[in-house]
C-alpha cells in the first residue's frame, strides 16, 4: 500500500528529527537501513550546516528612497562592497511607501533594517519619540550647515545625518519673458503682474502645487514672506491675518492663471505640464531642476529654462531650505559597527561631490565649495542656494510628530482657497477650525507648546 | 480490503487531522487572525504619533470616528461609488451579452479583446487614465474640443470626480459581468423562445418575461462579486487621485489607509476598517438572501 509506505517514511523523519530517538528501535525496518537513512539524514544536516556558515558572511540590510540621490547610491554600492567585503542587500521604494514600510516594521519590532533614509521634516520627531533611531555618536557633523543640524538632532544628541536640502525657487521661461519684454518677477506684484500677462488659453501663466496636503511645503514660503508662519512656539498660528493673505494670494494666483485641475495635482503632474511648454512660471523646490532641463524629458529646450529666487512678500524674502532627506542607523539593527561604517561611507564628501555634478543638492558644505562642481553646475541653482541658505527658514511643514494629519487640514484651507479665487468669506473661520484642529494633534502626542 | 491493524503512531493515528493542516493554518494565520486582530485594535487607541504603549480604550474610538463628518461622507461615497459603477456595468454588460449571445464573424476576437481590461495592472490603469484625464494635456479633453464640447475637469474638481473614477471601473469591469452574463445566457433552454415566438411575442417582451427571469441568477451572482469588489476599490482610487481633491474621492478603505499609514492611528483605522467589514459582509448576505428566495 503505498500510502502506508509513505507515512512509514514520515513517521521515522518525524522521530529522528522531533522526537531525537534512534530510528531503528520499535520500526519494522531493519538495522542496516535504519543506518542508511540515518547517514541520510547527516548529509542532509551537514548540508544546511555549511548553508548557514556561507550565510555568515558580513551583511547589512539598507532601505533608500526613490530619490535621485539613493538611485546615486545604488549604483555605487558595488564598489563599497569590493572594498569592504561586506555585503549590502538594497530595497529602494517610493518615499511615502518607504515611511509605511519602516513604520510597520519597526512598530512591529520585527525589522531588520540596519541603515535607512529618512525625512527629518515628514518622520523625524515621531520615529524620534518612538526611539528607532541610533544616536549617531562618533560622526564628524562638522561639514554641515547650523539650520540643517537643528533637524538632525534632539536633545543634544544627533540621530540623522543631512543628505540632501532643497528650498523653493521660480522656474520661468526665458523665451516667453523675453517675447512680452518682461523681467524676471523679485516680488509677489511682480509675480502676478507676470502671470496675468503670460496667461493665456493654451498657457497657465502661473503654476504651484493645489493638491491639499501636498501644496502645504510649498505654500510655507509665500506664508513666510508675508510674514505668517504654521507653528508658532509649539502652537498652531496659520489662522493669523498673515497667513491667511498668503492662502488668499495663493488661491488667487492658481485659481486665475494656474492649470485647470490644479487642486489635484502635485509636482508630479506640474512638470510634465512644464516640460510640454504648457506652463509660464512655476513655484517649487529647487530638487525638480535637473528634470526640467533634462533634453530627455523635456520638450522645451534647456536654454529657455530660468531659475530665480523666490519672489518676495510683503514682510521680505524667507523662503524655506530644508533637509529632505537624511540617512539614520536602526535602533535595534544588530550590526551597528557595520551600519556606522556604510553611512559615514554613504555620506562621504566623495559621494556628495558626484552628488552635485548629477545636479542633486547635497547639504555638505564642502561640497558647495568645490571648484569643479561650481565650474560645472547651473549657475543659477548656486545663487539661489546661497541666498536661501543665507535667509531661509529651514521649516517647510508644521513641524510635529502628526505632520501627515495636519498636512491633510491645513490642505482643506488652500483647496477652499483656490476654489474661491482667495474671496472665500469662511476662509477665516475654517482656519480656524484646523488651527484647533491641530492644536488637538499637539496636544494628543504631547508637543502642545513645546518648541 | 480488511484495513491493517493502526500501529501506535501518534502521527498515523492522526493523518487525517494532519493532512488538512497546512491548510487550516493559512486560513487561520492570513485570515481569521487579522480579522478578530483589527477587531481588537478598533478597542485601542494605538497610535503611533504619540509614541505611547497602546491602551483599551473600549468603543471610545468608534465615537470618534462616528461623529465625524469625514467619515460619514466617506460612507456615502462608498456607496455612490459602488451604485454608480455596478449599476452602469449590470446594464452595459447585459446589452453585449445580449449582442455576443448571436453568431457573428469575429466573435472569438471581440471576446478576447474584451479580456484585456480585466487583466491590466490596476496602478498601471491608474496612470494611463490620469494621462486621458489631465485637463491640459489629455487625450480627453481633446477629444471634447474636436468634438465641440466644452472641456472638463475630470479627477481635477470635486464635482466630476466620483463619476471620473467610476468611468475607470466600468471601463474596466463591464467585460467580466458581460462574460458571466454570457455564460448564463449560453446555458438557457431554447425552447421557451420558440414557442414565445409561435406565440407572437416581440423581441422586447421575450427579453423582459424570458431572457431577465431566466438569467436572474447568474446575474446576481455577477452582482455580488462586482459590488464587494467595488465597495472596497482602493487601487485605482488612492493610484489616481489618493482621495483627492481634498477629501472628494475618499472612500472608506482610502480614508483607512489615510488613518493607518499617514495619521498613524491604528486604532481609528481598525474602527473604519471593521464598519467596511460589515457593510461588505451585509450586502452579500442580503444578495445570496435575494437569489435564495428568486430560486423558491
Amino acid at each position: 500500500m503505498v500510502h502506508s509506505k509513505n507515512s512509514t517514511e514520515f513517521a521515522l523523519m518525524y522521530r529522528f528529527l522531533i522526537l531525537r530517538r534512534p530510528v531503528y528501535k520499535s520500526s519494522s525496518i531493519s538495522l542496516k537501513e535504519a543506518k542508511m537513512k540515518s547517514k541520510f539524514m547527516l548529509v542532509i544536516l551537514v548540508v544546511l550546516a555549511l548553508f548557514s556558515v556561507s550565510a555568515q558572511q558580513k551583511e547589512i540590510r539598507v532601505l533608500l528612497a526613490n530619490h535621485p540621490y539613493g538611485d546615486l547610491l545604488k549604483a555605487a554600492i558595488p564598489e563599497y562592497e569590493k572594498a569592504t567585503g561586506v555585503k549590502v542587500n538594497v530595497e529602494s521604494l517610493q518615499e511615502s511607501q518607504l515611511t509605511t514600510k519602516l513604520t510597520t516594521e519597526f512598530a512591529t519590532r520585527s525589522s531588520t533594517v540596519d541603515v535607512f533614509m529618512t525625512r527629518p521634516l515628514q518622520e523625524g520627531k515621531m520615529f524620534y519619540k518612538n526611539g528607532w533611531y541610533e544616536p549617531l555618536t562618533g560622526y564628524d557633523f562638522s561639514d554641515y550647515p547650523k539650520n540643517a543640524l537643528d533637524v538632525a538632532t534632539f536633545g543634544n544628541k544627533a540621530y540623522i545625518v543631512p543628505l540632501v536640502t532643497e528650498w523653493e525657487v521660480l522656474y520661468y521661461r526665458i523665451d516667453l519673458f523675453k517675447k512680452a519684454g518682461l523681467s524676471v518677477p523679485t516680488n509677489f506684484t511682480e509675480l502676478e503682474m507676470a502671470a496675468k500677462r503670460l496667461n493665456s488659453s493654451d498657457m497657465a501663466g502661473f503654476a504651484s502645487r493645489g493638491k491639499g496636503a501636498a501644496a502645504v511645503t510649498q505654500l510655507s514660503s509665500y506664508v513666510y514672506n508675508y510674514g505668517g508662519t504654521y507653528l508658532d512656539k509649539g502652537k498652531a498660528a496659520f489662522d493669523s491675518i498673515e497667513a491667511i493673505d498668503a492662502i488668499r494670494f495663493y488661491g488667487k494666483m492658481l485659481a486665475n492663471y494656474g492649470p485647470s485641475g490644479v487642486t489635484n495635482m502635485s509636482w508630479e503632474n506640474i512638470m510634465p505640464l512644464f516640460q510640454a511648454g504648457k506652463v509660464a512660471m512655476w513655484t517649487d523646490a529647487s530638487v525638480f531642476y535637473g528634470q526640467i532641463v533634462d533634453p530627455t524629458k523635456s520638450q522645451v529646450p534647456a536654454e529657455n529654462v530660468g531659475i530665480a529666487n523666490f519672489p518676495a512678500g510683503p514682510k521680505g524674502n524667507t523662503p524655506f531650505i530644508v533637509v529632505s532627506w537624511g540617512m539614520a542607523i536602526a535602533k535595534q539593527s544588530k550590526n551597528k559597527a557595520l551600519a556606522m561604517d556604510f553611512i559615514k561611507w554613504a555620506t562621504s564628501q566623495g559621494l556628495a561631490k558626484r552628488g552635485m555634478l548629477a545636479n542633486i543638492t547635497m547639504a555638505r558644505n564642502s561640497a558647495w565649495k568645490d571648484a569643479e562642481v561650481r565650474s560645472k553646475i547651473n549657475t543659477g541653482l548656486i545663487a539661489t542656494q546661497e541666498y536661501a541658505a543665507k535667509y531661509g527658514i529651514p521649516y517647510d511643514r508644521p513641524y510635529m510628530s502628526a505632520v501627515g494629519e495636519a498636512r491633510d487640514l491645513i490642505g482643506e484651507v488652500i483647496i477652499e482657497s483656490i476654489n474661491t479665487a482667495g474671496t472665500s468669506t469662511k476662509l477665516e473661520a475654517l482656519a480656524k477650525d484646523k488651527v484647533d484642529a491641530v492644536n488637538g494633534l499637539l496636544e494628543d502626542t504631547g508637543e502642545y507648546g513645546v518648541y | 480490503m480488511e484495513p491493517k491493524k493502526i500501529r501506535g503512531s501518534f502521527l498515523e493515528r492522526n493523518l487525517h487531522i494532519i493532512f488538512p493542516m497546512p491548510a487550516v493554518i493559512f486560513v487561520v494565520v492570513m485570515m481569521f487572525f487579522p480579522v478578530l486582530y483589527t477587531f481588537f485594535l478598533s478597542f485601542t487607541n494605538w497610535n503611533l504619533t504619540s509614541g505611547m504603549p497602546l491602551s483599551i480604550v473600549m468603543l471610545r474610538s468608534y465615537q470618534r470616528i462616528l461623529r465625524e463628518p469625514r467619515f460619514l461622507a466617506a460612507l456615502g461615497r462608498t456607496f455612490s461609488f459602488t451604485a454608480l459603477a455596478v449599476s452602469v456595468e449590470t446594464i452595459l454588460g447585459m446589452i453585449i451579452a445580449l449582442i455576443l449571445n448571436r453568431e457573428f464573424k469575429g466573435k472569438g476576437l471581440t471576446k478576447l479583446i474584451m479580456l484585456l481590461p480585466l487583466v491590466s495592472t490596476p496602478v498601471a490603469i491608474g496612470i494611463a487614465w490620469n494621462l486621458f484625464y489631465d485637463p491640459t494635456i489629455g487625450l480627453a479633453n481633446f477629444v471634447l474640443t474636436r468634438l465641440g464640447l466644452p472641456k472638463q475637469a475630470w479627477t481635477g474638481s470635486s464635482s466630476t470626480v466620483i463619476p471620473s473614477l467610476a468611468l475607470v471601473d466600468i471601463w474596466q469591469w463591464t467585460p467580466m459581468i458581460a462574460l458571466i452574463l454570457l455564460s448564463g445566457l449560453a446555458s438557457l433552454s431554447n425552447e421557451p423562445y420558440e414557442s414565445a415566438r409561435v406565440d407572437g411575442a416581440t423581441e422586447w417582451q421575450i427579453f423582459w418575461r424570458i431572457t431577465l427571469p431566466m438569467v436572474t441568477p447568474t446575474l446576481l451572482t455577477a452582482l455580488i462579486l462586482r459590488s464587494i469588489d467595488a465597495l472596497k476599490t482602493f487601487d485605482i482610487i488612492y493610484a489616481m487621485t489618493g482621495g483627492g481633491p481634498g477629501y472628494s474621492s475618499e472612500t472608506l478603505n482610502i480614508m483607512a489607509f489615510k488613518y493607518s499609514f499617514e495619521y498613524f492611528r491604528m486604532g481609528q483605522a481598525s474602527v473604519i476598517l471593521v464598519f467596511l467589514f460589515l457593510l461588505v459582509l451585509i450586502m452579500s448576505l442580503l444578495i445570496v438572501r435575494m437569489r435564495k428566495s428568486l430560486e423558491l
